[in-house]
């Protein structure tokens, strides 16, 4: 992996994200919808740098078997969604985030890919394999799929980033992983059923979702862009909430719960080092992790 | 000395709390995906019984789909009662929606004449299939869907009648505590009587659902919801409610979990349909 050298590789830019609602099942129309919204962000004043959908975009979140049906080989994923873009925006470059049904040779993953489209080059940059895949009440995912095995980062236009998947971010280690690893950016797509009514303004899955999204930007400082599905799927409602997070903490942009919408902000890499400067967590995290990951008392394989 | 703060316990007594509004704006999103999203029927019938769960279901369809696709029905036995019918006018009154009426005792007479020994439970079963008869023909002649108006509570008491009041395809209250659908009933404007009255299923005179049950909705309704949680009979008394309580409702939800499913089917291939063979009810 190549790493960035000064500030100036990286660039500061803005970020789309589509609040998408995807027909179920019914990936040629989903993904000519996405190529009407590509036009229409194209036709702006302001054409977005990178432009991120939720989990299973395409699709629908809850497949079930049918997820055999339509999950697809990476490059095949990677062709349609950068010739919908080129249909759309002709040779004007872009970087393009989408969660995906992944079909690896007959070993099927819940999966995101970050696609790097300028002309007719496009380079798949990084697919994330969802790891934790949430399998307890509504949720049945490791009935169907196979777990990703690694957390990567890799690098983009705005530094190093990470993706992760829904349940991924739930889980406290893994934006710190990300961070520890070098990620300056987070991009979370999700596919979040909503429950919880007795919250004071919003369903308090949402309100946890908030917690955990802001909790990871402050600590780490990192941007997160989280892009959620919106919509209902058989009863169960996904409640979008797509936002960009500073890496303060700072709230940058948020979406409705419900209701397809395009919400858009920046991402500035030096943020991230001004916000690290002033709370210097990642730094102190750094130079204590040896001790905590060397203690005896954890659960980790050892060493041969 | 410090001054000690300790963490309430008298929630725990509560029945399950709701923000009616949020509930409201939810179940609105969701009428409106499953019903015009997905099946592109916008127009919804809805029987309508004087009581606050087809209440409060038809001032949802109303605020989702407009109250000029909402066509309620009262579908009266000889034995319902006039306050009934004079409630659900106060509804479709207040809401602008269409109301028709169809008498059903023809139809379960013209049956029950044939079994005259029929007692209470199976001569109300005939009434609650035979409105679902006529909403499930009237939503076909009106290109309408039937919109189901069960609650959590009487769900999980097994307290209605598999194969009728469960069976529209489309139910918005069917995850909500009925001491939340009262909550949610207030915050919709439904008629007051609707809400002050006790609920009924108002097949026999001067029934009750409370001295059917033999529990009130909110002591059920605060043990459910604990119980769902994987609470056991002895926490749930520790925590102050009445071991008769408890048992009632364990009882109830424990012996009726098969009319919470579809009919058990005899699996003897690989491709068993909803054992094998999944496929979501959207797809």
């Amino acid at each position: 992996m190549r790493l960035p050298t000064d500030t100036a590789e990286r660039a500061p830019g803005e970020a789309a994200i589509v609040q998408a609602k995807p027909a179920k099942g019914r990936y040629r129309e989903n993904l000519s919808r996405a190529q009407a919204m590509f036009a229409e962000l194209v036709a702006g004043e302001r054409v977005p740098d990178l432009i991120v959908f939720p989990e299973a975009a395409l699709t629908g979140y809850f497949l079930e078997g049918a997820v055999y049906d339509l999950a697809l080989p990476a490059e095949q994923f990677a062709n349609d969604l950068a010739g919908a873009w080129r249909a759309a925006a002709g040779d004007r470059p872009v970087d393009l985030v989408c969660g995906f049904y992944e079909n690896a040779e007959g070993t099927y993953y819940n999966s995101a890919m970050y696609l790097h489209v300028a002309g007719e080059h496009a380079r798949i940059a990084h697919v994330h394999r969802k790891m934790f895949l949430a399998t307890y009440g509504v949720f049945d995912e490791e009935r169907f799929l196979s777990r990703g095995r690694r957390l990567r980062v890799f690098d983009t236009r705005f530094g190093i980033a990470a993706m992760l998947i829904c349940e991924d971010m739930w889980h406290a280690i893994m934006p710190t992983i990300a961070a520890v690893k070098g990620a300056r950016l987070l991009i979370v797509p999700s596919a979040a059923p909503g429950r919880g009514i007795e919250g004071e303004r919003e369903l308090t899955s949402v309100t946890r979702w908030r917690e955990i999204l802001h909790g990871a930007a402050a600590e780490h400082g990192v941007y997160v862009v989280y892009a959620g599905l919106t919509g209902f799927e058989g009863g169960k409602g996904m409640t979008g909430s797509s936002c960009i997070i500073g890496p303060r903490g700072n709230l940058e942009v948020e979406a409705p719960d419900l209701g397809e919408c395009v919400v858009r902000g920046p991402i500035d890499p030096r943020e991230g080092d001004l916000a690290r400067a002033s709370l210097p967590l990642l730094g102190d995290l750094n130079a204590v992790l040896p001790d905590l990951l060397l203690d005896d008392e954890l659960p980790l394989p050892k060493a041969r | 000395m410090l001054r000690q703060v300790f963490a309430s316990t008298a929630a725990l007594l509560d029945p399950p709390g709701i923000n009616p509004e949020l509930a409201a704006r939810w179940l609105e999103a969701f009428l409106r995906d499953e019903m015009l999203g997905r099946r592109g029927i916008g127009r919804a019938v809805i029987g309508l019984s004087g009581g606050v769960d087809s209440a409060v279901t038809a001032y949802l369809c109303a605020r989702a789909l407009g109250a000029g696709n909402v066509h309620a029905f009262r579908l009266p036995y000889r034995t319902s009662s006039a306050s009934s019918l004079a409630d659900a006018q106060l509804v479709a009154d207040d809401l602008g929606i269409a109301l028709s009426t169809i008498e059903i005792t023809g139809a379960v007479d013209g049956y029950l004449q044939f079994e005259p020994g029929a007692d209470a439970r199976r001569r109300g079963n005939v009434m609650a299939r035979t409105r679902m008869l006529v909403l499930f023909d009237q939503s076909a002649k009106l290109d309408a869907l039937p919109v189901g108006t069960g609650n959590k509570t009487e769900r999980l008491l097994g307290y209605f009648t598999w194969h009728a009041d469960d069976t529209p395809p489309v139910n918005p209250l069917g995850d909500l505590f009925k001491t939340q659908v009262w909550a949610l009933a207030e915050y919709l404007g439904v008629p007051a009587p609707l809400i002050e009255k006790a609920p009924s299923a108002d097949l026999e005179a001067n029934q009750t659902d409370e001295g059917d049950l033999g529990i009130t909705y909110a002591r059920a309704d605060a043990i459910l919801a604990q119980l769902l949680l994987g609470y056991g009979d002895d926490q749930l008394v520790e925590r102050g409610f009445a071991p008769a309580d408890v048992a009632v409702v364990r009882r109830r939800v424990e012996s009726t979990h098969w009319k919470r499913h579809l009919p058990t089917t005899a699996m003897l291939t690989n491709t068993a349909i909803n054992e094998f063979y999944l496929r979501p009810v959207d797809f």
